[in-house]
């Protein structure tokens, strides 16, 4: 009989008093007696909906009916088939609107937990010390991954797993992209994400750190040197700003920077080489992940957060969690409000923030209601720092450096059904094809493209 | 890693270091920058190439020390190695216009130089002036003699040289009728702006090296972002060369500034720790 509890098995975290004075993982993950209790509650449906919503195609049932029976190892087993990555993508892919979204006991009551169960079991074999896989027997051939983020480095798992020689060319001095930089250590603990990166170098992959494609080479030198396909997946690029006055003052920040110095160069800690602004208060700007990120770390540094948003809590784009987080920290939100103006102090830093109030309209083109400025309502916020977290633009250097690879009016790579580009064996995805988006659907796409440059090189081998 | 194979003293600050990086030697021209970090702890900090050899994979910065990174980088000996050095960043500086005026201020002509060469290989008229504080802080005089039609020495205290600024040499050379297509600007932003201020006047078409706090260097943070003609530009990946007369140097003087006293702070307690080392 499956365990008929409505909702899911809580999961432990930190207190909020506690966590914004250190930097450590919020969640704290579930005990094996959490975890099996948790399984049971899955009903094994024949027809598998939580499946379809998963962009990698976990065999969900399968590896929760495992975990149900204890089996940990069987369900690593099971979850591995298809996932690389397992410890990350049960942290911070969004579930609800995924996998859990789809499952029947979230009809009435709360869905399985799936990504907690994921991470349970990744973190369970990790800790155990599970067997290292041995790297497969070569095929011959070689491909090439540009950007060492969840896109390429999904892709880098996958081929090397059919047995291709990869190499992963990497523009920062550690691979693990937006994992690395982006994603903070209290949400993503980096030890993890280098363990994981550490099992594709165990199965082959070889990953080349400092080097910048546009730059250091180009993909037609990649190409030269006789890699038979290669992947694109550099990446969300330049931060967006809003073109106001005073978005070039000290203490005016895009999230990307300020996350980068934060979780990259490890600027919270006092011995730390890289700086960063200790605010007394932050205002950041937007209402995605990045933006509570943005906000969270900043709380971590000792600051007042207030998080400005144009929009209602209803549209907020972050996932529930994150939102929920953020607000038991302390974090206040302002929300219909929108910047418009930075102000300085006499030495050129922020000193205030004037905001517009806001209202909603009709809805636009993405379905949200249309936040209209409301005349004259423009009031100040004092502040001495502004974190911009309004999405980013594609990166330019490898389109202006790479004849016939055509992009999108936004500057996006164009592929098609199989995720190639508009140059024969060059693939993409992730951001530098979507746009800012999430880090399971970079996953799926590097997924996806892995399995078409398999065939891509095996039907050429066929016709050779 | 990347190690150091030659290192030398140009002046009592300023010294020049040659690293093994096939990467970023491979394709390196004149204008672009390397980010380097000293060690697995240390911060990402760019630094333009001062020369390249494709051939040998080597490239040569030249830096002077002046925070707690150039400070843990003049430790190093030859043989010693870097924990990153990537490049090469940044767009190259386009070699156009025929007659050109190179100025470089204090150790700002160690990007000059290259700049200088570039024009001067591709057969173009390059008259050069260099401006330091006093004779002490001299650096490069016969490489840039060796690519300069012209070479104008020009010093603060007039202990070398001309006593002047660069300026003042520039506005001479202008008043003096010579034909003058274009003029590059390398050195301390203050430098720059008043180059800028002066050639605007005449109507000389007027490139600067700029050289904002950077992180990743790739297009990625944004921290690198100066207002040029009320636009804002990315350093990494639309400069590091941009039209001076279009730069607001004092939005670009102001965010250099942003961490001058957390850099005081750490380059006091680097002094320290070395003088602990050397002390025991």
């Amino acid at each position: 009989m499956p365990n008929m509890r409505m909702d899911k098995n809580p999961m432990p975290s930190q207190a909020p008093e506690v966590r914004i004075t250190n930097v450590d993982e919020v969640t704290l993950g579930y005990t094996p007696e959490m975890a099996i209790d948790e399984a049971k509650r899955c009903l094994g449906c024949k027809h598998k909906p939580c499946m379809q919503g998963c962009p990698v195609n976990i065999h969900i049932p399968d590896f929760v009916a495992r975990v149900a029976e204890g089996d940990f190892e069987g369900a690593y087993e099971i979850i591995s088939l298809t996932s690389s990555l397992p410890a990350i993508c049960g942290r911070v892919c969004p579930q609800e609107t995924q996998c859990e979204e789809r499952c029947v006991r979230g009809i009435k009551g709360e869905p399985v937990a799936i990504g907690r169960l994921e991470r349970f079991v990744a973190d369970y074999m990790r800790e155990k010390g599970e067997a290292k896989l041995a790297a497969p027997e070569r095929n011959g051939h070689k491909v090439a991954i540009v950007g060492a983020g969840p896109a390429g480095l999904t892709a880098a798992g996958d081929l090397a797993k059919l047995g291709y020689q990869v190499t992963v060319f990497e523009a920062l001095h550690t691979p693990g992209g937006v994992l690395m930089y982006g994603i903070p250590e209290f949400r993503l603990p980096k030890s993890i994400v280098q363990h994981e990166i550490q099992k594709l170098r165990d199965l082959g992959v070889e990953i080349v750190t400092d080097y910048v494609v546009g730059r250091s080479g180009t993909i037609d030198e990649l190409v030269d040197d006789g890699y038979e396909a290669i992947f694109v997946g550099s990446g969300a690029g330049l931060p967006n700003f809003m073109n106001m006055p005073g978005e070039e003052l000290k203490g005016v920040y895009s999230a990307n920077e300020f996350l980068t110095r934060f979780n990259l160069m490890k600027a919270y800690r006092e011995d730390s080489d890289t700086p960063i602004q200790h605010p007394t208060k932050t205002i950041v700007v937007g209402g995605g992940n990045v933006a509570m990120d943005a906000a969270r770390c900043a709380k971590r540094l000792g600051s007042e957060v207030h998080i400005v948003y144009r929009r209602s809590l209803e549209e907020l784009p972050a996932r529930k969690e994150e939102v929920e987080h953020a607000m038991e920290e302390g974090i206040i939100f302002d929300l219909l409000n929108n910047p418009v103006a930075v102000h300085s102090d006499e030495n050129g830093s922020v000193k205030a923030v004037e905001c517009i109030q806001m209202e909603l309209g009709e809805p636009d083109d993405s379905g949200r209601r249309r936040p209209i400025a409301k005349e004259g309502s423009n009031f100040m916020m004092d502040a001495d720092c502004m974190i911009m977290a309004i999405g980013t633009s594609p990166n330019p250097l490898i389109r202006h450096t790479t004849e016939g690879l055509e992009t999108n009016r936004k500057g996006c790579l164009i592929v098609d059904d199989n995720e190639m580009t508009t140059r024969d064996g060059v693939f993409a995805g992730g951001d530098a094809v979507t746009g800012a988006a999430t880090v399971i659907s970079a996953m799926g796409a590097g997924k996806k493209a892995a399995a078409a440059m398999d065939q891509y090189i095996q039907k050429k081998v066929r016709t050779a | 890693m990347f190690k150091i194979l030659r290192k030398e003293v140009l002046n009592p600050t300023v010294i020049s270091i040659t690293v093994e990086a096939p990467h970023a030697a491979r394709r390196a021209k004149a204008g672009q920058f390397v980010i380097l970090r000293v060690d697995e702890e240390g911060e990402r900090v760019p630094f333009t190439i001062a020369d390249a050899d494709p051939e040998n994979g080597t490239v040569t910065i030249i830096y002077q020390v002046v925070g707690a990174t150039t400070r843990k980088l003049m430790e190093l000996e030859e043989g010693d190695e870097l924990a990153d050095f990537a490049g090469p960043l940044g767009k190259p500086s386009e070699i156009t216009g025929e007659n050109v005026v190179v100025i470089g201020g204090g150790v700002g002509c160690a990007i000059a130089l290259p700049t200088a060469k570039a024009f001067h290989e591709a057969g173009k008229h390059v008259d050069t002036i260099v401006g330091f504080r006093n004779k002490d802080l001299v650096i490069l005089e016969d490489e840039f003699r060796n690519v300069s039609d012209h070479y104008y020495l020009m010093s603060d205290d007039g202990s070398v040289g001309e006593k002047g600024l660069v300026t003042a040499k520039l506005e001479e050379l202008i008043k003096s009728g010579q034909k003058i297509d274009k003029v590059i600007a390398i050195g301390p932003l203050i430098m720059m702006k008043f180059v800028c201020a002066l050639t605007k006047q005449y109507d000389i078409p007027t490139i600067v090296s700029m050289n904002p706090i950077m992180i990743d260097g790739t297009g990625m943070c944004g921290g690198c972002r100066l207002m040029v003609d009320g636009k804002m530009q990315f350093a990494c990946v639309d400069g590091p060369d941009f039209d001076g007369h279009k730069v607001d140097f004092d939005a670009a003087m102001s965010r250099n500034r942003q961490y001058s006293e957390k850099e005081r702070h750490d380059y006091e307690q680097t002094c320290n720790l070395l003088n602990m080392k050397e002390g025991q």
